[in-house]
């Protein structure tokens, strides 16, 4: 099983490549992509410092709670490092 | 958009959409040339399409019901530019008069220009 994360629930303005639907949820790392600049600099033609990538694996139970038409199902995302806070795994 | 939650307007995943249009569409030869043009700009270093989505996203929702796809898009394209320094204010306006003067149409511009 991957690592647990939560997506951070900060909702800053500005451009953010974090998904509101995701923010405060609670997912598992599918894979590591790699490390890309970082878009939020990017997007204001700042020099952009590289972060590591990940999917991250999310239910639709997580999501959408008792709403979810197929609470197994999942979503997979991709989210920028500093998007992300690392949990302990569940025992 | 929510403005209690700090969710901006483009963020729209998870919310209500309504029904999804799947009919495929064909697009002007200036939209083509719009797109073409982003890819330039990437290609030369300008700016890149994170850029391109900060404008679109700070346009705002009445941009998005006012203007089309790529209607946006040239809007966006050129507060880079600008923002980049490729040319000034003063030179697009200077640009937008002499290919207005060309005439409305393709057509109407080869005739005159040769």
């Amino acid at each position: 099983m991957g690592e647990r994360v939560r997506v951070k629930a900060m909702m800053p303005p500005g451009h953010v490549r974090a998904p509101a639907y995701l923010r405060g949820k609670t997912g598992e790392i599918e894979r590591s992509l790699g490390a890309f600049k970082n878009p939020e600099q990017l997007a204001y033609a700042l020099p952009a410092s590289h972060k590591n990538l990940y999917r991250v694996r999310f239910t639709m139970a997580e999501l959408w709670g008792a709403a979810a038409e197929t609470p197994q199902d999942v979503v997979e995302a991709e989210i920028y490092e500093h998007w992300l806070e690392r949990l302990p795994n569940a025992p | 958009m929510d403005e209690m939650d700090g969710r901006r307007w483009h963020d729209m995943g998870g919310l209500p959409a309504g029904e999804v249009r799947k009919d495929d569409h064909d697009f002007a030869l200036w939209e083509k040339r719009v797109d073409a043009l982003m890819v330039l700009c990437g290609a030369k270093g300008h700016f890149t399409v994170d850029g391109l989505r900060r404008a679109l996203e700070d346009m705002g929702p009445e941009a998005f019901e006012k203007y089309t796809y790529y209607e946006r898009w040239i809007a966006a394209i050129n507060q880079n530019l600008i923002e980049a320094g490729v040319y000034s204010i003063e030179e697009l306006g200077t640009r937008m008069d002499a290919v207005q003067a060309r005439g409305p149409s393709y057509g109407e511009a080869n005739l005159q220009d040769g």
